[in-house]
């Protein structure tokens, strides 16, 4: 294994971070902050509880995990696809690094940065709302493995995307509905029965049950499914990126 | 063996949109040398020199690095390789020196300060260190890519057109570097379409025309067998056709002079005819002014090839 090259790689991204810091971490931590401000405070107190939790608590794991997933999904996809657009990703792919040490590097860095994301909505959460965590260690586990996994989606969408338009294709269209239909705001049993059906097709709906679990120790679906569809997805990520590095599919000419 | 630091052989490649890149290419490089790759443009040298760094991948055949291949032991043959590519792509937003650092780790090497310093003295960088890379001029970025191409402190150094874009007075201090570090025993593969370039620098010349390789051999040896030379002699009174006494001669009369006319030998032959010509002309009456003789250049030796294999 080339350590100190993963950790290279891992070093130049996660750098990267700090230099876009209003862009990277500044600005998903507000934009994730207004919604428990408007629908967990404001909104929230006409609503009550759900199960034994406030609604203003209720939604701070769903909010937390699209925090998660979006930030470590286009931390890996632009750091990937910029890259590629300037021509430095040769740099990577003429060094001696093999195919887990270059998507290690990539993803470990995506991950650290949507957890810091993470971990500084839930201080303010903390502030707004006096959350506390059932199980911290379950918590903290599954949202480093959700992150690695989204990184390493978010790695194939970023080698894949041709240009500028797709690479905002997938967050936009596909994950951000997802989120919001993932039972971020509601649980699933609120729902009509044909709604309630369908989202159990969500991917992401068994995510943020999963980080809910870890919050409030219930949730719609157990832990031991939440962390086998993030382990799903996290293989079947890996084994794209696997063919893409092997074949050389819109990584070589 | 021990002596070839970098065997080719028969490796072809196809690009995916179906174009013959490269057809069963088969080519030696021997350890300490600088080898010139010269072609036109679109002949495959890119194409080579990226399958050769694992940039690209190969149709078929097979690359040896030190006797060891090039796609089942990466590691190792990329340790050894430094590669200066052709297009400047750099990351912008970074500064010089966290260029130069980074490129050393992703080879696996812990950071090394001194080296870092010699390169960029050497390149006359050094008090550019810390100014991002979007800041620096063309020529200026053709040589942190340079720098970073010796992070690893490679065996082996690629060069890909480096004096794109490059003003005269550098590329004469980019050729005095490259050949320190051949004093220093890396081998240097460069391609160019400056044959000025190859014809200066290179020990041994390769052809690629095509995706094929037209021809190699040590530069001297090429330019002798190549190098005819070319006699001009500048007659006293302007000739309009050439006297029936010299027509046994390979005699051509200057179009824009035609007080001169020209006599192309081959300078290495047993009988250059000279003094036959010589005679011949005090036969005829003629009386000879001036006289000079010209070695065709390397560039003339390469339009005749190239213009060879389009016809053949």
């Amino acid at each position: 294994m080339n350590w100190i090259g993963l950790y290279t790689i891992f070093k130049k991204e996660f750098e990267r971070t700090w230099g876009v810091f209003m862009q990277a971490v500044l600005s998903p931590v507000i934009s994730t902050v207004l919604y428990f401000v408007v629908f967990g405070t404001a909104i929230g107190s006409q609503i009550g509880s759900v199960g034994s939790v406030s609604y203003a608590q209720y939604i701070v794991p769903g909010l937390i995990m699209m925090a998660l997933i979006t930030n470590s999904m286009s931390a890996s996809s632009s750091g990937i696809y910029f890259q590629k657009f300037i021509g430095t990703i040769i740099d990577v792919l003429s060094a001696p690094l093999s195919y887990i040490e270059i998507v290690t590097g990539y993803a470990l860095a995506a991950m650290s940065r949507a957890i810091v994301i993470g971990m500084i909505i839930y201080v303010i959460a903390f502030l707004f709302t006096n959350i506390s965590v059932a199980h911290p260690l379950f918590s903290l586990f599954f949202a480093i493995l959700t992150s690695i996994a989204f990184a390493l989606f978010g790695l194939t969408i970023g080698l894949w995307a041709k240009d500028f338009e797709q690479l905002a294709f997938v967050p936009t269209i596909i994950l951000t509905p997802l989120s919001f239909l993932g039972g971020i705001f509601y649980s699933v049993d609120m729902l009509p029965p044909f709604w309630q059906n369908l989202t159990m097709f969500n991917p992401i709906f068994y995510m943020i049950s999963g980080l809910r679990w870890g919050f409030f120790g219930e949730a719609d679906v157990s832990p031991i499914i939440a962390t086998a569809s993030v382990l799903i997805l996290l293989v079947v990520c890996a084994i794209i990126l696997r063919w893409m590095f092997r074949t050389g599919y819109k990584i070589k000419s | 063996m021990q002596n070839h630091i970098i065997q080719v052989n028969e490796l072809s490649k196809v690009y995916a949109d179906g174009s013959q890149a490269l057809t069963n290419i088969n080519l030696t490089i021997n350890k300490g040398e600088i080898f010139a790759l010269l072609g036109p443009n679109g002949a495959g040298k890119t194409t080579l020199i990226g399958i050769i760094c694992g940039i690209v991948s190969k149709s078929s055949g097979e690359v040896l690095v030190l006797g060891k291949d090039n796609v089942i032991d990466f590691r190792f043959t990329r340790s050894q390789i430094g590669l200066v590519p052709q297009e400047l792509s750099l990351d912008i937003f970074l500064p010089v020196i966290k260029t130069l650092e980074y490129q050393r780790g992703f080879y696996g090497h812990k950071p090394n300060a001194a080296l870092v310093e010699e390169v960029l003295k050497a390149l006359s960088l050094w008090d550019k260190k810390n100014t991002p890379i979007k800041e620096l001029s063309g020529g200026m970025k053709r040589r942190v890519l340079i720098g970073k191409a010796l992070m690893n402190e490679p065996k082996i150094l690629f060069l890909d057109e480096p004096s794109a874009g490059v003003d005269v007075e550098l590329r004469h201090d980019m050729w005095e570097m490259v050949r320190t570090l051949r004093d220093r025993g890396t081998t240097i593969i460069l391609t160019t379409h400056y044959i000025e370039e190859a014809e200066e620098m290179a020990d041994r010349i390769g052809i690629i025309d095509k995706g094929k390789i037209a021809l190699v051999d040590d530069k001297e040896k090429l330019m002798q067998k190549l190098g005819k030379k070319t006699l001009s002699l500048q007659l006293r009174d302007p000739l309009k056709e050439i006297p029936p006494l010299l027509a046994a001669f390979d005699l051509t009369i200057d179009k824009s002079r035609p007080h001169h006319i020209l006599y192309t030998y081959d300078a290495q032959a047993a009988h250059t005819g000279i003094t036959a010509l010589l005679a011949a002309i005090k036969d005829a009456n003629l009386t000879i002014s001036d006289l000079d003789t010209t070695t065709s250049s390397l560039e003339e030796i390469f339009v005749s090839i190239i213009e060879n294999s389009k016809n053949s």
